[in-house]
């Protein structure tokens, strides 16, 4: 498979990572190196084969529904970006 | 001083030979001198480490003391650090001040290890040559031409150019093991679950794991003995009783049966490594080992499938850095969406960028079971075949790398060329097992060759012993680079 040119700037897209004009192209030669690699995998056949997702198959564990954080919100937003009582500060979202 | 065991060292500061402020000055003072021609350190906390040295002082003299009180050491800079500079390699992340310690911090903290600074690495640990470092490249202390290995290059080269006796790694395909084979010193990655994943900043959760690097086996045994351990605040941490893996250190090999994977002595490692490797074999022979031809047919699929599961992980991980609350903000952007488009775009640099490009793809609508769960059925298939050869074998060796330490710049350009030099590292990572490399000689232009120890789960002991006994009867791990 290969992928186009839209397909690289859809992608990017989704990702929220910005592509400036005529990066796009780079980025497409090198994201289509990796997917000739990935494409190997489709030559197996995997029928029946159980989908592994975690090394250790183990169930979640529970814990006790109780408070076990204090508040530290002046610590985190320390390093935020941009706050202002407390909040933390973004453009204009809702008009 | 800091040239020497780890067992040398406390007996020099529990006999009063030595303190540990002595010794981290000591260490201080190899980084200033020696750090500009590596650059191993983005970080280094002079008044950290003097406060936390003093404290490990009292603690000798209070006759309090472990193993690691007083040992200077290095984390790799994906461990968060409160109050130190935590970048993972970014320049997302270049001035993030963590307001909490990883587990792993917390525990050599408290084992009164003095931490010096933080190791440069590739960006978010995605490389294998650290030269994806917002940083900078660092340089192998064997010969500062070529790269030291990656992601954590920057622990490697420290604890190579003998900056620090120990220091921390992480490995998601080869992290830890590779950069010990281009650095020749030895590097451990556990068991999946074994060291806690909080506070170390995530690449690819269900492979990422901590680990130890040091000049020796058994100095890897007591700082991975330090740092492992239950931890609730990871999800994935097994709940096992700690282990001692030093115990069993001295265990003679009669007997151990060392398996020889036939995929990973076909062709494709350079004749230099396979001089190395093939010694290093006869030695553990000489040992009383006996050797075994196994098979990993499905390990060439390794690097395909880990190159849509970790992608894939990162994309959603890396998901998190948007401007808002933590990491690089753009300056200018006209609404909230252009604000993380261009904060993203500024902050990451372009091997991130790529992965999270080829992890959002394989995740996309209509893609999900053609890629990420035909690689997660790769991935049972491959972990199948290490339980079919470890019904054969104890342990299985095998090189580390194809090659020697590459140029800088050799390879940077094609990340498939790249990948690729992962091929007999990635395999472990999808079984989640454990593995060492440990120094087995040198190859081409007088660089360190290593070799590749697998255990089957919870084989950490085993491996380390086995490694411990080697070191015993050949000194590869005992050479220091020239002019280090």
């Amino acid at each position: 498979m290969s992928l186009s040119l839209d397909e690289v700037r859809h992608i990017a897209k989704l990702a929220r990572i910005e592509l400036a004009d005529g990066e796009a192209e780079a980025t497409q030669s090198k994201l289509n190196g990796i997917f000739g690699l990935i494409e190997e995998m489709q030559a197996v056949n995997t029928d029946g084969v159980e989908p592994m997702s975690h090394p250790q198959e183990l169930a979640q564990r529970l814990r006790e529904d109780a408070v076990t954080e204090s508040n530290r919100r002046n610590t985190f937003q320390n390093v935020a970006p941009q706050t202002e009582a407390g909040l933390y500060l973004v453009p204009k979202v809702i008009e | 001083m800091i040239d020497s065991s780890l067992k040398d060292i406390a007996a020099a500061l529990r006999d009063r030979k030595v303190s540990a402020v002595e010794l981290a000055t000591e260490s201080l003072a190899r980084i200033e001198a020696r750090n500009p021609k590596v650059n191993a350190f983005v970080t280094v906390d002079r008044e950290g480490a003097l406060t936390a040295a003093r404290a490990a002082d009292q603690r000798i003299a209070a006759g309090t003391a472990g193993p690691l009180t007083g040992i200077p050491l290095a984390h790799k800079d994906v461990f968060c650090t409160e109050g130190v500079r935590t970048t993972c390699g970014s320049k997302m992340l270049a001035n993030f001040v963590s307001p909490y310690d990883a587990h792993v911090v917390t525990l050599l903290r408290q084992a009164g290890a003095v931490m010096v600074g933080k190791t440069n690495m590739d960006e978010f640990a995605m490389g294998s040559s650290n030269e994806n470092s917002h940083f900078g490249p660092t340089r192998n202390p064997w010969h500062t031409d070529t790269v030291p290995g990656g992601s954590s290059g920057g622990s490697a080269a420290a604890v190579a150019a003998r900056l620090v006796p120990i220091a921390t790694g992480t490995d998601t395909g080869g992290s830890i093991r590779q950069p010990a084979s281009l650095c020749g010193i030895t590097g451990i990655k556990p068991t999946y679950g074994t060291v806690s994943r909080y506070g170390m900043i995530a690449y690819a959760s269900s492979l990422d794991q901590g680990g130890a690097f040091g000049y020796s086996a058994e100095d890897c045994a007591l700082l991975l003995s330090a740092m492992s351990g239950h931890d609730p605040r990871d999800s994935t941490s097994l709940e096992r009783d700690t282990e001692d893996y030093s115990a069993a250190l001295d265990k003679p090999l009669a007997g151990l049966r060392v398996g020889l994977p036939t995929e990973f002595f076909a062709a494709g490692m350079s004749d230099d490594v396979r001089a190395a490797v093939d010694a290093a074999i006869a030695e553990y022979r000489k040992l009383g080992a006996t050797t075994v031809e196994v098979s990993l047919p499905n390990a060439r699929l390794a690097i395909p499938a880990y190159y849509v599961i970790a992608p894939a992980e990162a994309s959603s991980n890396l998901s998190r850095f948007d401007g808002v609350r933590y990491g690089h903000r753009a300056a200018d952007y006209s609404d909230l969406n252009d604000m993380y488009c261009k904060s993203r775009a500024q902050g990451f640099g372009d091997e991130v960028k790529r992965r999270i490009l080829v992890g959002t793809y394989v995740l996309s609508h209509g893609y999900y079971d053609a890629y990420y769960i035909k690689a997660q059925k790769l991935r049972r298939l491959i972990a199948n075949d290490f339980q079919a050869a470890f019904q054969k074998c104890d342990v299985i060796a095998s090189p580390v790398s194809p090659s020697v330490a590459f140029g800088i710049g050799e390879k940077s350009g094609d990340p498939v060329q790249m990948y690729l030099s992962d091929i007999y590292t990635i395999a472990v990572n999808l079984a989640g097992l454990p593995a060492l490399s440990h120094p087995a000689g040198f190859g081409s232009g007088d660089l360190p060759v290593g070799l590749q120890l697998i255990g089957n789960y919870f084989g950490e002991a085993r491996l380390l012993n086995a490694a411990h006994q080697f070191q015993q009867v050949t000194d590869w791990h005992a050479r220091v680079p020239a002019g280090f």
